[in-house]
Order: structure tokens, then C-alpha cells, then sequence
């Protein structure tokens, strides 16, 4: 059982009790439980049972324009008490920065919207073993299918986040997550691709056969790839990868990256930054969303930002220090962006496909190739070459470059927007990249 | 052992209550033991002129684990108490429900030790910390006038285990760890570059900083950054590539590391699985994975499972040799652990890990290899890489590269990603040098969600053909 609002409650203040009577003037503090479960199979099989019971604390103290912070696992108050001592004196130690402080009192979240983020179900093991042998057992299927690796994982977390000002609130919320690893093999090549779910209650995950069809369907069509040679082509990015490239986007707006100086973004707030028709969203209070909050980490509110309109950016993602510094207020993005994701465009997935008589549609993508200081994009790549409409062939080994200034001026979205991440982006294309290949 | 963390001192479970717990859960099962875990850290961090982030943090817990055959039941908690413990105890026994297994007590011992039990963050003030970073600021601002901004940071650690297996028997070890990064941004004539650089091992911060010797990674990063200032778009396509000495041997981690772990190959899942005692590198070609190297960020005295750690051969002069084992997947290939059993924390369960891999000297010189190519790349530093173990692709990020003309060195040219297949690359390989060097001491490893401290090296080489992913046709 994951522990109630009193426990969490009353460790919360006897933190901010302690800090204040040890000479802190302000400090805030974050305590958390978070209960998992997980069963995994393999071909067909139990594989691993694990079950987890993480709680946290995490205390920031202030003396004046001073700060510092401690966290730990252990919440036995003779812990928390070396610990604070501990933090207070390394407050009075470490040297002032004007910027620091507790948010402003008038921007912390005053109400806590029931955003439906908690489902009571408890899914036993059992339950969770149901689930899994029905999804391997739809992908197995194929005689190409080699090994098939697949897990349900029931989560439930609670917290609360209190400050000297008097914050003090926090919500239980809830995932269930199912996911599927599959191998298929042919006499050329050996391959691998998943397919995955998440929610905030049971009732809305996929269909256990659905997934587990849909992951081999997924695998079986990359085998035998090839490589081809370099050119510059369109691509298409499936909507899984292409919401990646929204995620670099979110860093670098983000208002550290901004007051640091280290985003090719820096100064371009009112400028158009992406192709005309191109909205970006950040909506907080949708319900059951997997981004949802009532506000940061630091209490602020959240508010739904239009990001980008038209093309043009409008917002920075800003929290209370950097805010100071750029001398803009926070709008609650401590901790990043809620359920962020770019609007749907015009046309269908399908005349996406059409609009080039030969483009690149890429499923997967690996290296950790983007860099915002510059905007330089260079990431290895798997998919499928596309002509007229239809996949032709798998293509693997070969890599996709660009800059995201360019790029960002030449994407065409398709209507195709999910919620299946915290960060969605509806299928992506863009043209002007060069493929590295052959 | 004074220094030795007693896990049972505050709780209200006793040394000889959890060793029955763990006894009696593990009495049918193959293997699997409890695993206690206390770890203190801190982060100091300089950024924009100011020290942004001083923390501390203190992570106590306990991992419990049962096997039976191929299934591993695993429960963890923060707390380290009877209610806890035999809650865990009732989480692995249902999982594992009619298990007639023999409890393997077999572990080989050594008194080796790998590094001094220490704990670096007791050892310098934090005073002295800030005092240091606030140098290091001060040092590379005035070095150059076109530095926008400097980042600089200490990560210590010290983290004590101990593995309570079935009828009781201990295993300890108590590991220390340090960091010290600097990243600086330089703008000149609106173009912006960075350069990263950092040292680090498992002894005290002293051995970094002494002597100045931090002013040499400042310097690093900031020749690194000054060398992309000048750099122009690297090219696109399949083309000759060289490497230099030390941290470019992420390329041996990825292209055949990952896929030499051994539970990818018991599941058959690694493009490796079939080729043991094949050839899968050129001839003069030797790897090995060594956690015994004295002080290195990637060795440990004993694995989180408590098997001392070894120099495992993983390919010798080409031919495919061992694959990297925990206990676990160990007995199921009919095979002995190579002391690879790592896992980043208590939270998390054991899987086969690399610790330092290595690809030893051959006998040319990196001039020879220069020379001996028309087009391609000379690849000097780089940020990190990716594998793909079932296909076998993998990528690697150089942050610092050169053309390579007519057997010269050319323009320093922009981050690209390189990519390769990991099973065939290595045969690609036509120049070992004589120039081996160790990582300076950084890296982390990432698999199923688990970042651990790893090391590579390798001598320059030369690789006949990769892909270099940049823009230019």
C-alpha cells in the first residue's frame, strides 16, 4: 500500500519544523512513496517478478540569498535530523546567488483540480500473468518470432510538496504499463522492434492481443534490410520518434538553457521558428493525461501555454530562478513540460506518404545526436524506404543529419495526434535532411 | 571491519533474524541472496559564475532475490526492518511458488582489493570544493575573452554493500567513486561551440587536484570547444575512419561489448550468439573486459553479487573467447560467473555488466594509419554511443574530429554520429597501434534502465570502412 497524505504530511513538517529551529529563514521539502509492481515474461513463460517500495524525501534549505539541499531514503527522524543539520550548515557555507529563493507567494497553485490521475484497481499478480499470456500468445504467431520478452507493470504513487510559505498539498496518481520486446530472425538478418501502453487507469490500456500482434507485425516487417546510399531526402518520422524531436524542442526552450545562454533558441521568442501552419501545446488538466499536474515542482500553477502559433514561439518553459534571472515570471515549468504536443496538421497519414514520390519513414532511431547549443542533429536510423505511397523495403544501418533551425522551417504534419505519451507529435515529415549510407 | 556499514544497528531486526529470513526464503531455490546497500553522495556544481547546486544525498536500502531455474523474484524496500524484510520474504515465496531447487553455495574468494576504503567526500571541506570550482571559473575566464559560459562540477560518492547469502555468509565491499567535469561555451562571431572534459576513479579527489593538475582538464575542454569554433559540416557516407587513443574505444563498448553480455546470448537475442569461437575481429585484434585495474572508475573488488571480479578475455587475436557472465546466466550456459553481476543500486537486479573494456596495444603508430588513408576521418574525442545488440548496429558521437586528405590531417570538422555493425566492423579493422590508453575516467553505462561506472581504452586504429552521418555529400 502506497502510504496516505498524513504520513507524508507530518514527515513534511517536521522537516520544515526542524530546518526553521537549525536557522533556516526559508526552505521547502518534497516528500514521496511510490509502490510498483512488476511480472515479465518470456516466451510464454514467468520470467522475473519484482516489486518495489521506493519513499524519498528531498529538503532545500535557504539562509538569505544561501541554499542547499539533501535528499534521502531513509525517513527515520534520526536520519532526517543529522541530514538537515547537515543541510543547514552547508547553506551557511555555500556563497549567495541573488536569484535564489522560494517561489512568489501569489503564483503558487491555491486549488487541486481532480484530474482523474488515480485508479484504486489493484491488478494481482495473477491478473498481470493473464494479461501477459495473452499478449505473447498473439505474438508468437509467426515461425520467424524467436524470443519474445514482455512486462505489466502496476504503479501508485503519492506525494507532498511543502513550503515555508505555507504550500502544503499533493495527490496520489496511478500507471499501468504493458510493453513487448520481440526478435524475428530469417536467414539474412535478425531483428528487433516493441510495441507498448500506458495509463492512468487499467480500464483504458490496450487489449493485451492488440499489442502483442501489433509488436510482431512491427518486427516481422523490418527483416532483411537494406542500406542505401547517402542523398538528401524527405523523411518521415513515425509519430514515436517524431515526438522526440518536440522533446529537443522543450529543451531548448527551457529557461535554464535560455539564461545560461546555451540554446541555439536564445532570443527567438516572437520570431517564427517553425513552419507556418505549426502549433505546439502545453496543457496541463487533460484528464487521465500522463503529463497531467495541478502545478510544478516547486507549487507554481500551471497554466495551458500555447508554445508555438503559427509557427511562431511564444513562451519560454520558465521556473522561479531562471525566471528571476531573465526577469519573467514562472510559469510553472520547474520539472519540464505537462502533456506537450504539437497540433494536428491537414492532411491524412496517408497523403503524408503520398506527397513525395520517394522519402525515407524511420521507426527507430539510437545515438544521442542533438545538440541544442547548436541545433546539429546527426542520429543513427532504422525504417523503410517509401515510394509512391508504399513501403517498399526495410532500411538499416544509416544515419540522419541536419540542423534544427532547417528543420524546424520544413516539417508538414499529418492528422494523426495520440495520447500515448506525456509528449505527442502527430506523424511527422521533413524535408531537406541528409541520409549518411552507403 | 570499523568502517563497515552495519546495517542492523538502527533497525529493529536483528544480524541473525534477517539471516534466517534469507535462509529459510532461499532454502529450494538455485540461488539469490539479500542485498544491503547504503550509498552517500554529493554534487557540487558551478554554473553561469555561481555555485547553483550544493546537495547531499543519503540512500539506504535492501534488494532480496530468489531464482528458481530461469525465474528470479526480486523485492526491494527502503526500510530495513522485520516487517519489511518478511514482506519481501512473502512477495519472492509467492512468486516462486513450488520451487525444488539446490541452493548454490559455491562463491570463489579472493583478498584482492582494487581500491582503499575511503569515503572522498569527508576528505576535502566543502569550502575547499567551492574554492576549487570558483578557480576553475576564474582560471578559464580570463583564458579566453569569447567564453560565454563555464560549467563546472564535483560528484563524489561512497557506497558500502554487503550480500548476506543463504546460510549466512557475508560478502562486503565499500566503494568510492569521484568526478570532476568542466563543459565551457564559446561564442565568436554568433556561432557558438562547446567542449567537454572530466576526470575520475575510485580514489580521493586529491589525486585529480593536486598540483593545479585541474588547470589540464580546463585546458582540454577548452581546446576542444576552440577546435569546433573552427569547424565545417562533416561529410556523408561510407568512408575510412581512424581513431585515436583512449575514450574513442566507446566504439569497442558498443560494437562488440554490449553484445558479449551473457544474457543476450543465452536468449540468443545478441547478433553474437552463434559465433563463439569464431572470428569476429582482425587478426591482432584483443579484447578484454578487467575489473581488477587498480583505482579505475570501472574496477570493483568484488561484483553485486559478491563473485571477485577478473580479467576476462573476450576476443583474442580475432577469435571470439568468453562472453561476460553474472551467477545467474552463468548456470543456465553451463558456465562460471566472470564477476560481471553488476546492478546500479539496490533498487535494481542483477544483470551481466562490462567493467573495463579493452582493446590491447598492437604494433603500429597512429602516423602509419594517418598516411594510409586518402578520404576519411580522424575521430579524436566523443560524447557516447548506442547499440542496437539484436541487429548489431551501433552509433557512436564524436564531439571532435578531422578530415583526413591525401594522408594528412585537414579542418577540424562538426559532431557527427558514426554507425557500423557490430559483428563485422572489427573485421574492418586494418591497424592496431602501439599507443593503448585508459578513458580519463567517466563513463556510465546505460541497460534496462540501469547506469553503472564503466571504463574503456583501446591503441589508435584504423577501421577500412564506416558511416560517417554527416551533412555534407
Amino acid at each position: 500500500m502506497v502510504k496516505d497524505q498524513e504520513f507524508l504530511e507530518k514527515k513534511a513538517s517536521y522537516c520544515l519544523g526542524l530546518a526553521k529551529k537549525l536557522g533556516a529563514t526559508e526552505s521547502s521539502v518534497i516528500v514521496n512513496n511510490s509502490v510498483s509492481e512488476t511480472v515479465n515474461f518470456r516466451n510464454k513463460k514467468l520470467d522475473e517478478s519484482n516489486r518495489s517500495d521506493d519513499l524519498g524525501i528531498s529538503i532545500t534549505t535557504y539562509i538569505g540569498k544561501k541554499k542547499s539541499s539533501i535528499s534521502s531514503s531513509n525517513l527515520l527522524d534520526d536520519n532526517l535530523n543529522i541530514l538537515i543539520e547537515k543541510c543547514v550548515e552547508a547553506t551557511k557555507n555555500t556563497p549567495e546567488d541573488e536569484f535564489n529563493s522560494l517561489p512568489d507567494k501569489d503564483l503558487l497553485a491555491k486549488e487541486v483540480k481532480d484530474l482523474s490521475l488515480y485508479d484504486d484497481t489493484h491488478i494481482e499478480n495473477d491478473q498481470k500473468i493473464d494479461y501477459l499470456k495473452k499478449l505473447e500468445l498473439a505474438a508468437s504467431n509467426d515461425k520467424k518470432i524467436v524470443n519474445t520478452e514482455s512486462s505489466f507493470t502496476q504503479n501508485k504513487s503519492n506525494f507532498i510538496l511543502a513550503n515555508t510559505e505555507g504550500f502544503c498539498a499533493g495527490y496520489k496518481t496511478s500507471s499501468f504499463t504493458a510493453s513487448s520486446v520481440i526478435v524475428a530472425k530469417d536467414e539474412k538478418s535478425m531483428e528487433r522492434d516493441y510495441e507498448y501502453s500506458s495509463k492512468c487507469f487499467f480500464k483504458d490500456l490496450d487489449d493485451a492481443g492488440e499489442l502483442g500482434k501489433q509488436a510482431a507485425n512491427q518486427t516481422i516487417r523490418k527483416l532483411s534490410p537494406k542500406k542505401i546510399g547517402s542523398e538528401k531526402i524527405a523523411i518521415i518520422f513515425d509519430k514515436r520518434i517524431a515526438k522526440g524531436i518536440l522533446s529537443t524542442f522543450a529543451s531548448a526552450i527551457s529557461s535554464s538553457a535560455i539564461s545560461r545562454g546555451t540554446s541555439f533558441l536564445k532570443d527567438k521568442v516572437n520570431q517564427k521558428i517553425f513552419s507556418d501552419s505549426i502549433n505546439v501545446l502545453d496543457k496541463p488538466d487533460i484528464i487521465k493525461g500522463l503529463g497531467s499536474r495541478n502545478f510544478d515542482k516547486e507549487g507554481v500553477k500551471t497554466d495551458t501555454l500555447k508554445l508555438v502559433e503559427q509557427g511562431v514561439l511564444k513562451h519560454y518553459l520558465i521556473d522561479t530562478y531562471n525566471g528571476k534571472k531573465l526577469n519573467l515570471k514562472s510559469n510553472g515549468r520547474f520539472g519540464g513540460t505537462s502533456n506537450l504536443y504539437f497540433e494536428n496538421g491537414n492532411i491524412s497519414f496517408k497523403d503524408l506518404l503520398n506527397s513525395k514520390s520517394k522519402s525515407l519513414y524511420i521507426t527507430e532511431t539510437i545515438g544521442h545526436g542533438s545538440n541544442i547549443v547548436t541545433g546539429d542533429y546527426s542520429v543513427g536510423a532504422t525504417g523503410f524506404l517509401v515510394e509512391n505511397g508504399e513501403f517498399k523495403y526495410p532500411i538499416n544501418e544509416i544515419t540522419i543529419a541536419g540542423n534544427f533551425k532547417d528543420m524546424f522551417q520544413h516539417i508538414t504534419l499529418a492528422n494523426d495526434l495520440e495520447f500515448k505519451y506525456a509528449t505527442n507529435s502527430p506523424t511527422m515529415m521533413i524535408e531537406g535532411m541528409v541520409v549518411a549510407g552507403k | 571491519m570499523l568502517s563497515m556499514n552495519n546495517f542492523f544497528e538502527k533497525s529493529d531486526i536483528s544480524r541473525s533474524e534477517a539471516e534466517n529470513i534469507v535462509s529459510d526464503t532461499l532454502s529450494k531455490c538455485d540461488d539469490g541472496e539479500l542485498y544491503l546497500e547504503n550509498t552517500k553522495s554529493e554534487t557540487l556544481l558551478l554554473d553561469d559564475n555561481k555555485i547553483k547546486n550544493s546537495s547531499y544525498n543519503s540512500d539506504l536500502g535492501f534488494g532480496f532475490r530468489a531464482i528458481s531455474d530461469e525465474i528470479v523474484a526480486y523485492s526491494h524496500s527502503n526500510e530495513i526492518s522485520k516487517n519489511s524484510l518478511r514482506q519481501s520474504s512473502e512477495n519472492l515465496k509467492s512468486t516462486l511458488k513450488s520451487v525444488k531447487g539446490t541452493y548454490n553455495h559455491e562463491i570463489p574468494k579472493s583478498n584482492k582489493k582494487y581500491y582503499d576504503n575511503i569515503n572522498p567526500i569527508e576528505q576535502k571541506s566543502l569550502n575547499e570544493k567551492i574554492k576549487i570550482l570558483n578557480e576553475v571559473n576564474n582560471y578559464l575566464r580570463s583564458k579566453d575573452n569569447n567564453i560565454k559560459q563555464v560549467t563546472a562540477n564535483f560528484l563524489g560518492e561512497q557506497k558500502s554493500v554487503e550480500i548476506i547469502r543463504s546460510g549466512g555468509e557475508s560478502l562486503t565491499d565499500v566503494r568510492p567513486l569521484i568526478r570532476f567535469n568542466v563543459s565551457v561555451m564559446l561564442e565568436k562571431n554568433g556561432r557558438k561551440e562547446s567542449g567537454v572534459y572530466g576526470v575520475g576513479g575510485r580514489q580521493s579527489y586529491d589525486f585529480y587536484l593536486k598540483d593545479e593538475n585541474w588547470k589540464s582538464v580546463c585546458d582540454e575542454a577548452l581546446r576542444i570547444a576552440s577546435v569546433n569554433l573552427e569547424s565545417k559540416p562533416a561529410p556523408a557516407g561510407e568512408m575510412k575512419v581512424v581513431l585515436g587513443p583512449g575514450w574513442p574505444a566507446i566504439l569497442i563498448h558498443e560494437a562488440v561489448g554490449h553484445g558479449l553480455e551473457g544474457d543476450f546470448n543465452r536468449k540468443k537475442t545478441s547478433a553474437f550468439h552463434n559465433l563463439m569461437g569464431q572470428k569476429v575481429a582482425s587478426e591482432g585484434v584483443t579484447i578484454v573486459d578487467d575489473g581488477t585495474i587498480d583505482n579505475r572508475r570501472g574496477s570493483l573488488t568484488i561484483d553485486d553479487e559478491g563473485t571477485p571480479t577478473e580479467k576476462t578475455v573476450l576476443i583474442e587475436n580475432g577469435i571470439l573467447k568468453n562472453f561476460m557472465q553474472d551467477r545467474l546466466n552463468a548456470r543456465l550456459m553451463k558456465t562460471r560467473s566472470t564477476g560481471s553481476g553488476r546492478r546500479e543500486n539496490y533498487r535494481h537486479i542483477v544483470l551481466p555488466r562490462m567493467r573495463n573494456t579493452m582493446m590491447l596495444s598492437g604494433n603500429q603508430t597512429q602516423d602509419e594509419m594517418i598516411k594510409a588513408v586518402d578520404k576519411g576521418i580522424f575521430a579524436v574525442s566523443f560524447g557516447g554511443g548506442q547499440v542496437d545488440i539484436t541487429s548489431g548496429k551501433f552509433v557512436f558521437n564524436c564531439t571532435e574530429a578531422y578530415e583526413i586528405v591525401n594522408g594528412k590531417i585537414g579542418s577540424p570538422i562538426k559532431g557527427a554520429t558514426l554507425i557500423g555493425d557490430g559483428p563485422s566492423s572489427l573485421k574492418e579493422v586494418s591497424m592496431v597501434g602501439n599507443d593503448m590508453m585508459m578513458d580519463p575516467g567517466i563513463g556510465t553505462c546505460g541497460k534496462a534502465g540501469q547506469g553503472v561506472p564503466v571504463g574503456v581504452a583501446q591503441p589508435s586504429i584504423l577501421i577500412n570502412k564506416m558511416t560517417v552521418g554527416g551533412t555534407k555529400l
